[in-house]
């Protein structure tokens, strides 16, 4: 470990830049290629660090408790621009060779499970998703809101699979949550654990088991309970990722009064009962069913505290829940159509390739253009995020188009393969499975 | 770095686009979709006002966009991404066709020939069309989307080409001062010894046959034109007279990666004024809330009017794509024709569903509703049907030459 005026850098950046250089001496890393952002993350550490040995030892500490440290907007350039940074080229480079080598292997396991596997889970943790949602001030390592990049982060792992990338990425959006509407003391006090050495499951569960749920209204609520001072949850919630093994739920529920807000609940709470909930698809996620009966949780387990400071907003919850939900959507969709296109060249049929066949080759041309038309969509619906511009409108136009179009593709896909689409030696059958969440599910993931 | 929104020195030239559809092609619209074949002389004060911003061709305010370039390149030391002429040509063909996409097929000295001069044409040949209306005749009655299939036939002799055959749906054909005629040396070579000739009106030989009456873009005037023993001088040639079998069809069809965004945008602008239309009336009746999130706790009616204006979003964001990658020079014929097939097809969806939405009186000419449904046919078809863009897709995704797909 390098040492610097008698401090080691382990000592100072903690627990991820100790993750982190675990995983850049790994051989995942190296067969990954993962060294180059490992190691960038870890200059980033290393920087923080140095910055805290500028201001004084315990520097992060002085702030007020109750002071929050939130990611900054960027600001953009002011020009039209499809060109990715060379931090999300690098990111986008180093998620597709995972979601190739180790999700797209584990998928059909996780899927017949139910599941995902421990060890998956713990390998996901090393790419240091968390650690770039968490502010340098507290101990990660992003700046900015980077809601462009976790865009295409959630892409890039829904192409090894959608089910795997939602489990990986639900501590992610919890994450993100308390970085965005937590108070100081909660952001000091929940953080931390989801930058240590092993993966930790949480997740932000806003879905209800109701026809035409409105996520706006969730029926789940949260009264006060006079005898603690806390608060008693009742409601349910449905298709909880990683349900099974999160240790914390970030729970959307109604105050009357107030309005919707997040509240912190962990697993064992009593009044809490949570039951796996196997579903058509989505099932490397490990999906669940909470239900809360008086569930009682204390009084600062309201994301961002009770005052009438909490900024907290259900509407930019659902945006951009929605944001990364479309980019989950682009990702199996592009994997529906790199699979296609070399199986409708090989297929011979009347002693030609079927692709020679116009009512073949359009469908995968429609394909290629609607998957693009969803990319777009989405990407401006998180470049307006990002630059903390309104993004409503944008989030629900990606929505609308990626729950249409990405299940069509996933029909289309299963049906370019014939009766060998409908068995499970191909992963479009569980493409189709998964695309059809498009649209239905809220929350869980963050952009 | 990723950012989807119109760039901040086009908005300038966005608002001025949409303050001609609101005040110059609006007011005008019916009267000339029911005056079929009457010029619409409103125009000609509008084409002096580009041609004076213009000053040389290209999209609206050029000349200004290059000096922009300059100073932006300057400052950037070449990394950076360029907003260049084509992104600013598709955003103000949106805006224009949002007002009426048949007049702004027939401003003054904005034709489809105008564009292939400047695209290849020789500084002479540049220097004495450059400010005249020319026209672009490709398809033939029996040569449509197989344009390497024309007959119309030129030969040189001594110092002059000749011309012979017919030409169909010529845009602007009777009104443009020149046409560029798409003639082939050697009809037994095929596809390379296609060429182009300027062929000025008044040409011994060049006759309009007659105008078409159509479904719509009526106030665009779509002629016939016959070519008997029609001579043109030899430099009129646009491009080599050389007959390269090794090139095939490249070179004529590059103009289409720089015209199909354009048709796309067209495309574009039509169905988002049929959208907005639409949310209009039914706002008007209380048929549709404004929820943007929860669409389908509404009516049917705005459930499909958000679904319709995601498809319309998506045609203008793979428009622009494919322009911005014209100006950042990576070639996007592919994504030019993903651009294309979208845009027309959305646009005929959306304007007939929102005719169908709005009713009765979307159907009668007292809207424009019925207008735009009309209008948006040829959007899906001139400049490469849906079904030849899709080719385009399919060939190059699937690795396949044109005798494998057909």
């Amino acid at each position: 470990m390098t040492k610097r005026r008698g401090f080691s850098l382990e000592q100072l950046a903690g627990a991820p830049l100790r993750a982190l250089t675990r995983l850049s001496g790994s051989d995942l890393a190296e067969r990954l290629h993962l060294r180059d952002p490992a190691r960038k993350i870890l200059y980033h550490g290393a920087r923080v660090g140095t910055q805290a040995i500028k201001a004084g030892v315990g520097a992060v500490n002085k702030r007020a408790a109750s002071d929050p440290t939130r990611l900054s907007s960027s600001k953009g350039s002011g020009k039209f621009d499809l060109t990715p940074t060379d931090d999300q080229t690098m990111m986008r480079d180093s998620m597709r060779r995972f979601a190739g080598e180790v999700l797209q292997t584990a998928a059909r396991a996780a899927d017949d499970a139910a599941s995902p596997a421990d060890d998956v889970l713990e390998q996901a943790h090393g790419l240091g998703l968390a650690a770039l949602a968490v502010p340098e001030a507290l101990g990660g390592v992003g700046s900015e809101r980077s809601s462009v990049t976790q865009a295409i982060i959630a892409e890039e792992l829904s192409r090894g699979d959608m089910g795997l990338a939602l489990a990986i990425l639900a501590p992610v959006a919890v994450v993100h949550a308390i970085v965005e509407w937590g108070t100081g003391a909660q952001q000091e006090a929940l953080l931390p654990q989801f930058l240590g050495d092993h993966f930790t499951g949480a997740a932000l569960a806003l879905l209800e088991p109701r026809p035409l749920f409105d996520p706006m209204t969730p029926r789940t609520g949260a009264v006060r309970d006079a005898k603690s001072g806390g608060w008693a949850l009742w409601g349910e919630k449905s298709l909880v990722p990683l349900a099974s093994r999160a240790q914390t739920f970030l729970v959307a529920a109604e105050v009357k009064g107030v309005g919707v807000r997040l509240f912190v609940v962990e697993r064992d709470t009593p009044g809490l009962s949570v039951v796996p909930e196997p579903s058509m698809g989505l099932r490397g996620a490990g999906l669940g069913h909470l239900r809360f009966e008086g569930a009682r949780v204390s009084d600062d387990a309201l994301l961002g505290g009770p005052g009438a400071d909490n900024a907290f907003d259900v509407g930019v919850l659902v945006d951009r829940s929605r944001i990364a939900w479309g980019a989950l959507a682009v990702g199996t969709s592009q994997s529906v159509l790199d699979y296609v296109v070399p199986y409708v060249n090989s297929r011979i049929a009347f002693g030609e390739p079927i692709s020679n066949r116009q009512s073949v080759a359009f469908m995968v041309a429609d394909i290629a253009i609607e998957v693009e038309g969803m990319r777009l969509l989405v990407h401006r619906a998180a470049s307006l995020v990002e630059q903390g511009k309104p993004a409503t409108r944008a989030a629900s136009l990606a929505r609308q188009q990626c729950a249409s179009k990405a299940m069509k593709i996933g029909s289309d896909g299963v049906q370019l393969l014939g009766g060998h689409g409908f068995i499970k030696e191909h992963p479009v059958e569980r493409w189709y499975r998964n695309l059809r969440a498009v649209g239905i599910f809220e929350g869980g993931v963050f952009a | 770095m990723i950012n989807l929104e119109t760039p901040k020195r086009f908005r300038g030239l966005v608002e001025q686009a949409h303050g001609i559809a609101v005040n110059v092609f609006r007011p005008i619209s019916r009267k000339y979709d029911l005056a079929e074949h009457e010029y619409p002389k409103e125009l000609d004060l509008l084409a002096a006002i580009i041609d004076g911003v213009n000053d040389g061709g290209g999209a609206a305010s050029a000349s200004q966009l290059q000096k922009d370039d300059k100073s932006s390149s300057e400052e950037a030391s070449g990394s950076a991404t360029k907003n260049g002429g084509n992104l600013a040509t598709v955003l103000s063909m949106m805006e224009l066709c949002w007002g009426d996409v048949g007049l702004a097929l027939t401003i003054p000295r904005q034709g489809l020939g105008n564009a292939a001069v400047a695209a290849v044409g020789t500084p002479e040949q540049k220097a004495k069309y450059g400010k005249r209306w020319i026209s672009m005749a490709i398809t033939e009655p029996n040569a449509g989307s197989d344009s390497a299939a024309i007959r119309t036939s030129a030969r040189l002799e001594g110092d002059e080409w000749v011309l012979n055959g017919e030409k169909i749906f010529v845009t602007a054909g009777a009104r443009s001062d020149a046409v560029v005629v798409w003639a082939t040396l050697d009809a037994s070579l095929g596809r390379s010894a296609i060429k182009s000739f300027l062929v000025p009106k008044g040409s011994p030989g060049l006759k309009v046959a007659r105008l078409d009456h159509k479904l719509g873009i009526r106030a665009s005037d779509t002629a016939t034109l016959l070519l008997e023993d029609c001579r043109v001088p030899k430099e009129n040639i646009l491009g080599s007279a050389e007959i390269d079998t090794s090139k095939s069809f490249a070179g004529a069809m590059k103009t289409f990666d720089n015209t199909r965004p354009v048709v796309a945008a067209m495309a574009c602008g039509v169905a988002r004024a049929a959208v907005e239309r639409a949310r209009e009336i039914l706002e008007q009746a209380q048929a549709v809330r404004g929820n943007n999130r929860s669409p389908w706790l509404g009516s049917h009616a705005e459930a499909e009017l958000c679904r319709l204006e995601a498809e319309v979003d998506v045609a203008r964001l793979l428009t622009l794509k494919s322009a911005w990658m014209a100006d950042n020079r990576v070639p996007n014929s592919v994504e030019a024709s993903m651009a294309k097939a979208k845009a027309g097809r959305v646009c005929t969806e959306v304007t007939l569903r929102c005719v169908e939405l709005c009713g009765a009186a979307a159907y009668a000419e007292t809207d424009l509703l019925e207008k735009w449904a009309r209008d948006a046919k040829i959007l899906d078809i001139f400049e490469g049907t849906q079904q030849i863009q899709l080719l385009v897709v399919a060939r190059r995704l699937l690795g396949k030459s044109s005798g494998e797909l057909r």
